[in-house]
């Protein structure tokens, strides 16, 4: 090569990138610091702490986007079977525990509220006010878990777990294979949440690790934000899970 | 100003040297390379599946494979070159190696997040390649059911994990790409000083991330109603197969537009370089890339018009199929009226466009024919709509892959290949193209049903398979050179300007290849892409 690689601005001086004009063009603002930020915890590709935080949160917004379609093939198959088969929906819904179901349902819900704390404590900067919130809710997070198991345990019992060993309940044999499908999708649907669920234990783990070390304050709270973001989105899908799954016929409709 | 020698210093493919560093880096620039070498070697291994499809055809007796081999044979050339090659191809190699440069970033916005999604394409890369060893697979690239759930004795479970795991690699991508596009942009650069290639890539995202999900589930009902005899999709007990037909196709449609879309803003590119001008109507090729995104979420039905879909259904259906028509017209004729009175240069790129507005027209208009119900009835699985989405995915996407890849090449390597050589493979690809597909449009007239091994002796549909199949030798060279010469640019070729083309764009002012963080100045843009000079004032550089 024979010359010196071209200027990045043709006809821009430094005079002109000292008066920048993003305003009229409607630039991201932030990224025209030319100086980076100071903050040890900010990654070398970003001009500022804000720019990285409104990635994070928006790289997890789509994330849960793409979940929600995840979530959703299922939800389709669900809507497809329910307006298939309603009787064997309600009476395989009649199977579960609702009062556990319930239970659960208040579990996270709690839950939420504590990640909401710990958000709350790392942008005041409480380090005491993380560590107690994180612990809650991983503790309320295993309890679902624990409940769930029970709940596993008893369909394993009565012989309602989909495959070679299901067994329709008493009188119910002539829509057993429909019932099968039923529990299918349960077992799909309440598994893949619950393997959001240990995701979520974990990441809550790697979290608490960081404010342990005091590594939160009100200049960096990205991860636990972040993290929260998830941890909603999986309350939620169980929102909707719950009243599909467990309450079908409480109020009429076939076989109420 | 950076001298000479400082540039070889610090550019990416500099210190640190090492296969660690290869593997650990977080650079896009190398991310782009390590995907670029695993996708041609999954292109190699999709094309010899496809060669041995070509040769069995070449008698009408199914004389060279077994029917159980062939069944293997063609379902792992669809596999592999859709799942491995066509899906990766230009989002992952030019579109992570470009998009930050062209939108003046240091890097994605996750660059941990773009190795992961390597990672995860290698992983279930070698899950798929398993299942090849295992037994094969036999289901067709579409895994209808409930063949693929009951009785195949192939290795589905298997290969359906593979496609899981691989999905989640197109989703990261894709993420990464919408919040780097949405949070990176440099001062200046507006959305509607974007290049068209980010606008496409950026389409190219949202149909990753709202598609890539459902077919990752679907996949894995498939495999929970193998391994344990659900009946999700078995009528036997209640379940309905064409449920996952639908399940399928509502990524699997927009799928296809997960791989011509990121080669539309590939042609963005070429066009306007080549013609040097601005790109006709810069907005409507914009949206256009947004309409087809979100028409391509709406058209699924149209592969069910045989599946005992309602009628009602597949005429809403139809009607939408032929909306698409309207945006990827809005392109081409965008693309056709860049060139009228541009300055067209005949340089290799430039054959590629040709090549490539050519044959995605044919494909195009194909495609019309198959949206209308009455004669899909005819169509439906014979060689015509083999032809038509080759035309597409080969004749439109790797057309533009290969012609993203002559054009970024000097940028990517900092070496000039062979002009000569490119022409000669643009053409030996074009020619060798029509002759393989173009006789197989012809072939579905006449009723080939597509997957079969062997078909009825009469000498015309020998004939159109033997021209196919001669068709696809030339192909095969044609995909071969490149090969050669790219190879042989690196050891011996002229090193590269920053800008060889004489094209616009931040990509081509920083020195090629680029330093490891892109820019040695933070960059600001203050006018619109495409802002082309007449020919006498451009200054290339070098």
């Amino acid at each position: 090569m024979a010359k010196p690689s071209t200027p990045l601005r043709p006809g821009l001086d430094e005079k002109t990138l000292a008066h920048s004009h993003a305003a009229s063009m409607g630039a991201p603002a932030h990224a025209l610091h030319s100086a980076h930020d100071e903050n040890p915890n900010l990654q070398h590709h970003f001009f500022s702490m804000d720019q990285q935080l409104e990635a994070s949160i928006l790289g997890m917004w789509v994330f849960l986007v793409t979940e929600v379609m995840f979530f959703g093939g299922l939800f389709m198959a669900y809507i497809v079977y329910r307006t298939m088969y309603p009787t064997a929906w309600v009476e395989s819904s009649h199977e579960l525990n609702v009062i556990l179901g319930g239970i659960n349902t208040g579990v996270l819900i709690v839950s939420s509220f504590t990640m909401a704390m710990a958000v709350r404590s790392a942008q005041t900067g409480s380090r005491n006010g993380q560590i107690f919130n994180l612990i809650g809710t991983m503790i309320l997070g295993s309890t679902f878990l624990v409940i769930k198991y029970f709940e596993y345990a008893a369909k394993f019992t009565h012989h309602l777990v989909p495959g070679p060993h299901f067994q329709a309940p008493a009188g119910m044999e002539a829509i057993g294979n429909q019932m099968q499908i039923f529990f299918a999708l349960y077992f799909i649907m309440t598994g893949i949440h619950a393997a959001h669920m240990v995701i979520g234990i974990v990441l809550m783990a790697v979290i608490l690790v960081m404010a342990w070390r005091g590594k939160f304050g009100p200049h960096y709270y990205t991860p636990v934000e972040v993290g929260g973001l998830y941890w909603h989105f999986v309350d939620i899908v169980w929102i909707f899970l719950f009243p599909l799954l467990y309450l079908l016929g409480f109020h009429g409709g076939p076989g109420a | 100003m950076a001298t000479v020698p400082q540039q070889e210093n610090h550019s990416y493919l500099g210190a640190p040297y090492g296969l660690a560093a290869w593997l650990l880096t977080k650079d896009h620039k190398r991310i782009a390379i390590l995907y670029l070498i695993s996708i041609t070697i999954f292109f190699a291994v999709g094309g010899m599946f496809a060669a041995g499809i070509r040769l069995e055809l070449t008698t009408p007796q199914g004389d060279l494979w077994s029917p159980d081999m062939y069944n293997k044979l063609f379902t792992l050339h669809g596999v592999v070159m859709i799942f491995f090659f066509l899906i990766p191809s230009i989002p992952a190699v030019l579109g992570n190696f470009m998009l930050p440069i062209m939108i003046g970033a240091k890097d994605l916005a996750f660059p941990r997040i773009n190795l992961l999604s390597w990672y995860i394409y290698v992983v279930g890369a070698i899950i798929t390649l398993a299942a090849v060893f295992a037994g094969g697979l036999d289901t067709g690239w579409t895994f209808y059911t409930p063949y693929s759930s009951i009785s195949s004795e192939t290795a589905v479970t298997t290969a359906a994990l593979g496609v899981f795991v691989t999905g989640f690699s197109s989703i990261l991508t894709g993420l990464n790409f919408i919040v780097t596009v949405h949070r990176m942009r440099a001062p200046g650069m507006t959305w509607f000083r974007l290049p068209l290639f980010v606008w496409a890539q950026y389409a190219t995202s949202l149909v990753m991330i709202l598609g890539t999900p459902v077919i990752a589930i679907t996949v894995l009902l498939v495999a929970a109603e193998r391994a344990l005899h659900l009946g999700i999709f078995d009528p036997k007990l209640g379940g309905d197969p064409v449920l996952f037909q639908h399940l399928f196709w509502f990524y699997s449609h927009p799928a296809v537009y997960i791989m011509i879309l990121p080669g539309m803003g590939v042609m963005s590119e070429l066009v306007a370089a080549v013609s040097r001008k601005q790109v006709f109507g810069y907005g409507f090729v914009a949206f256009s890339s947004l309409a087809i995104a979100i028409l391509g979420f709406l058209v699924w039905g149209h592969h069910l018009f045989v599946s005992s879909q309602s009628i009602y259904a597949g005429l809403v259906f139809s009607i939408i199929t032929m909306l698409v028509a309207v945006p990827s017209a809005v392109k081409t004729f965008n693309w056709a009226a860049t060139m009228y009175k541009g300055s067209v240069t005949w340089e290799s790129p430039t054959y590629w466009v040709l090549g490539f507005m050519g044959l995605f027209t044919i494909g195009g208009l194909t495609g019309l024919f198959l949206a209308t119900m009455g004669l899909d009835i005819h169509l439906t699985d014979t060689y015509f709509v083999v032809a038509h989405f080759h035309y597409i995915m080969v004749g439109g996407a790797i057309m533009a892959y290969m012609g993203g890849l002559h054009f970024y090449w000097p940028k990517m390597t900092g070496k000039m290949f062979s002009e000569a050589g490119a022409k000669a493979s643009a053409i030996l690809v074009f020619v060798g193209f029509n002759f393989t597909f173009f006789p197989q449009f012809l072939l579905g007239y006449l009723g080939m049903p597509r997957r079969y091994h062997a078909y009825p002796a009469e000498p015309i549909w020998q004939v159109l398979n033997v021209l196919s199949s001669a068709g696809a030798s030339i192909l095969a060279l044609g995909y071969l050179l490149p090969a050669f010469y790219f190879t042989y640019s690196l050891f011996k070729g002229k090193a590269a300007p920053a800008n060889p083309w004489g094209a616009t764009g931040l990509e081509w002012q920083v020195p090629s290849p680029p330093p490891t963080f892109n820019f040695d100045e933070d960059p600001v843009v203050n006018e619109p892409a495409y802002h082309y000079k007449p020919r006498h004032e451009v200054h290339v550089n070098g």
